[in-house]
């Protein structure tokens, strides 16, 4: 087992100017699960890549442990990419199919015998071993190929968007199923995924990509309550956060009719790039449906009710009494809002309902840099 | 319309209106045995059913939406790049049971005719010469998706189909699920689509072992280490660079005919000298393979096989030799021979046999016969008469090879009770 040190690891494609991956520095601990995940295009495939001896790194280093493996070749690396393939030999026993790596490898057969156990005990397959994999079910199928990728005992695993093959119900149980494995190991893994609902669920620590660019590496809880910048505000959390650029008057983010005060510091960290503006979001569960007529209260003009039992969330438009309406960005569009409204007291499509941010509850970045605030 | 009618959408570059019948509302798991061209039940990573249509076999492989049209881009990709490849034929979606339950997407390709799985090849009765021409003709695959950028992620028998090639094989890739096209491979990349291919390799014919349906005597890790070898060996001879003395300068020549030799043109040669002008470095940079394939195609129009048409080529200059038309201009000669000798000569296999084999392989194996035939008379045996007993003893003992499709043998046993095999030992009457 090992950590995995990504120290200012450059790749630029031949033919292109900007990184694909720029000046990445990024320490994952011995045994921790880390997430990689943004938009399409953000570099982190190609992180993983780099790690694995896919793509070569053209400044920077990589280390696995204290071992500089930037020029090792791929199979050199004590690494196993996981769930690449998982065709199964329809002949073989369950316990080949997973220990038929190391049979290539040469180890001595009891040698083998004893990792394929170990690996079968912590995939609940001990009872499937000597059977062929006709007798398994699609799930038993998965874990026999996960086997395989375990009797090998390497330093770390590699997954890149594992689940994108999968339907919707499968994918959510094998999400599950991979993280308590993975726990239950203790192998340092490196996971890829676009979609921030799979980061969020299964990681350690979560890191976001754009551009090439590391935007913020932290826990799950940090991500989504401290989130670093605007994108990572915008990119974490389902359904998303609500953004909007409003200017500063009198010691007050200016929301048309609404106010929202600033402290001291806030408005003195401002800086020329910001124009006097200030970018506040909030999230869909830090507003309150108020009275209308309550002062500060925002019309939003509902348009359609999502009701998931536990939650319900109204996707609504804002009036012109908002200022800056068309400023204000959400999951649902440009000019839309998503709050989320008790369950049991849904209001009507075509009604309007007055909200209220929760006082600090709101999220302040740099109108200018996108860089957080408070 | 009824809430539980199903909306299709077909991506396809020329679609084809029969593929309208074909039951879509149902799991491809669960299409009528009528409707199949074939009855696979193999253990793979998704649901692949032949299917036919308008007279052709299609597979059909239900797959992710996004999934499928991804791949499907990559094959269209791959055969713009003249890479060896299934054709793809479409992608559709917006499939719905009568129930209204959405069902998966499917890719839909074209089945290689007179292809074969691997694992009708390594039969029992596998000789060790066919283990090593399946390897070469891998080899040769994956160096030419190499040299094109693409890393495929996932090399193994399994996802790659065999076509005769006179003596040969020809190795095509069916499944690009995994792949990636990229402007040039890194060192890395290639390394490991290798390993990738080498395990993989030795997992199928340990396999194919414990079924009992390879001897267990065969050294299956030896197999695969077999391709690696032959890999590197046709790598280095395509990319090296080889640096010689000025007055040496024939080597430039002689590495150009050694990359025709081994079916390869050289569409750019990069020649750079030292400053004194004493030592002169050569290194291929753009090779195209198909060097006897397309001259036989520009001469006669053919289309065949690398090593098929290496074998034509060398019966036309025969012809030529013999015919003692050495002065005139070759595309003539090339046309009477293809009138006169070929054309002829393949008519000769009668319409219910014509499924047997593609007509230059019969050809190939015309002129192996005429061979054979000739030793053993002592005499040359003209060409008519090498026809007339090759149909009569050689061709009927054949195995029809259009459409053997990728049905695993132990799934086919259970409802036929045999195992289609294709005996190598046929081969030379």
């Amino acid at each position: 087992m090992a950590t995995v040190t990504f120290d200012h690891a450059t790749r630029v494609y031949p033919g292109t100017e900007r990184p694909a991956v720029d000046a990445l520095n990024l320490h994952i601990e011995d045994g921790e699960f880390l997430v990689l995940v943004g938009p399409s295009g953000c570099g982190k495939s190609t992180s993983l890549r780099m790690l694995a001896g896919l793509e070569d790194v053209n400044a920077g280093r990589i280390l696995i442990g204290d071992r500089d493996v930037t020029d090792v070749q791929p199979k050199d690396r004590d690494i196993a990419m996981v769930f690449q393939n998982y065709a199964l030999y329809p002949h073989m026993t369950v316990a080949d199919n997973m220990g038929f790596a190391l049979k290539i490898a040469g180890t001595p057969k009891a040698e083998i015998r004893q990792r394929v156990e170990e690996a079968a005990k912590i995939l609940d397959l001990t009872e499937y071993l000597d059977r062929k994999p006709k007798a398994l079910s699609g799930g038993q199928r998965q874990r026999v190929a996960m086997g395989r990728a375990i009797v090998r005992q390497p330093q770390v695993f590699l997954m890149d968007e594992p689940l994108s093959n999968l339907d919707a119900k499968l994918r959510v149980q094998t999400r599950t199923q991979i993280a308590s494995l993975q726990r239950r190991l203790g192998v340092t893994t490196v996971y890829v995924t676009h979609d921030q609902t799979e980061a969020l669920t299964m990681g350690d620590r979560i890191a976001v990509l754009k551009d090439g660019l590391l935007q913020q590496v932290g826990t799950p809880r940090e991500m989504y309550d401290t989130p670093a910048n605007v994108f990572v505000a915008g990119f974490i959390g389902s359904p998303a956060m609500n953004i909007g650029t409003f200017p500063v008057l009198d010691g007050h983010a200016s929301l048309g009719r609404s106010r929202v005060p600033l402290t001291r510091e806030v408005i003195s960290s401002l800086t020329e790039d910001d124009k006097n503006h200030i970018t506040l979001g909030f999230r869909p569960e830090s507003v309150d449906v108020v009275p209308a007529g309550t002062p500060d209260a925002v019309p939003v003009i509902v348009n359609i009710v999502e009701e998931l039992g536990s939650d319900a969330f109204v996707y609504g438009s804002l009036t012109n009494e908002f200022g800056g309406a068309s400023q204000v960005h959400s999951g649902a569009g440009d000019a839309q809002v998503i709050v989320r409204v008790d369950p049991r007291q849904v209001p009507a499509k075509g009604e309007t309902v007055a909200i209220k941010i929760r006082p600090g509850e709101q999220h302040l970045f740099h109108a200018g840099s996108g860089e957080r605030l408070a | 319309m009824s809430p539980t009618r199903q909306r299709l959408q077909i991506t396809a570059a020329t679609p084809d209106p029969a593929l309208l019948d074909l039951p879509w509302h149902i799991p491809l798991e669960e299409w009528p045995a009528e409707t199949l061209a074939a009855l696979p039940r193999g253990i793979s990573r998704h649901i692949v059913r032949f299917a036919r249509l308008s007279g052709r076999v299609i597979a059909i492989k239900e797959i992710g939406e996004t999934v499928a049209y991804r791949e499907y881009e990559l094959l269209r990709q791959l055969r713009r790049l003249d890479v060896p490849s299934v054709e793809p034929v479409g992608v559709i979606t917006g499939r719905r049971s009568p129930e209204g339950e959405p069902l998966e997407a499917v890719l839909i390709t074209k089945h290689l005719q007179f292809s074969l799985p691997y694992r009708s090849l390594f039969s029992q009765s596998l000789r060790p010469d066919t283990a090593t021409r399946l390897i070469d003709a891998l080899a040769v695959l994956l160096v030419r998706l190499h040299l094109a950028g693409f890393y495929w992620g996932d090399v193994s028998l399994s996802n790659t189909l065999f076509r005769r090639d006179a003596e040969t094989f020809a190795a095509y890739l069916v499944d690009a699920e995994t792949g990636d096209l990229h402007e040039q491979l890194t060192e890395g990349q290639r390394a490991y689509d290798l390993e990738v291919a080498r395990v993989n390799i030795i997992g199928e014919l340990m396999d194919l072992q414990a079924g009992e349906f390879l001897e267990e005597d065969v050294d299956a890790v030896a197999i695969g280490n077999a391709l690696a070898e032959r890999y590197r060996e046709l790598w280095r001879a395509l990319t090296e660079v080889e640096s010689f003395g000025y007055g040496e300068r024939w080597r430039v020549q002689a590495r150009i005919d050694r990359l025709n030799d081994l079916g390869f043109d050289v569409g750019e040669l990069d020649i750079t000298s030292d400053l004194d002008g004493t030592t002169v470095r050569i290194q291929p940079k753009v090779v195209e393979s198909g060097h006897h394939s397309r001259r036989l195609m520009r001469l006669t129009g053919l289309d065949v096989g690398e090593n098929q048409a290496r074998r034509l080529l060398n019966d036309l200059d025969e012809y030529r030799a013999a015919t003692d038309r050495q002065a005139e201009d070759e595309s003539f000669v090339a046309h009477d021979w293809l009138t006169e000798v070929f054309e002829p000569a393949v008519r000769k296999v009668p319409r219910e046999m014509r499924g047997k084999l593609e007509p230059a392989q019969i050809f190939h194996e015309l002129l192996d016969h005429r061979w054979y035939l000739s030793q053993q008379q002592h005499r040359d045996v003209p060409l008519n008469e090498v026809a007339k007993s090759y149909v009569k003893h050689i061709l009927p003992n054949r195995p029809d090879e259009q459409s053997i499709l990728g049905i695993q043998p132990g799934d086919l046993r259970d409802s036929t009770d045999t195992i289609p095999t294709i005996d190598d030992d046929q081969l030379i009457g």
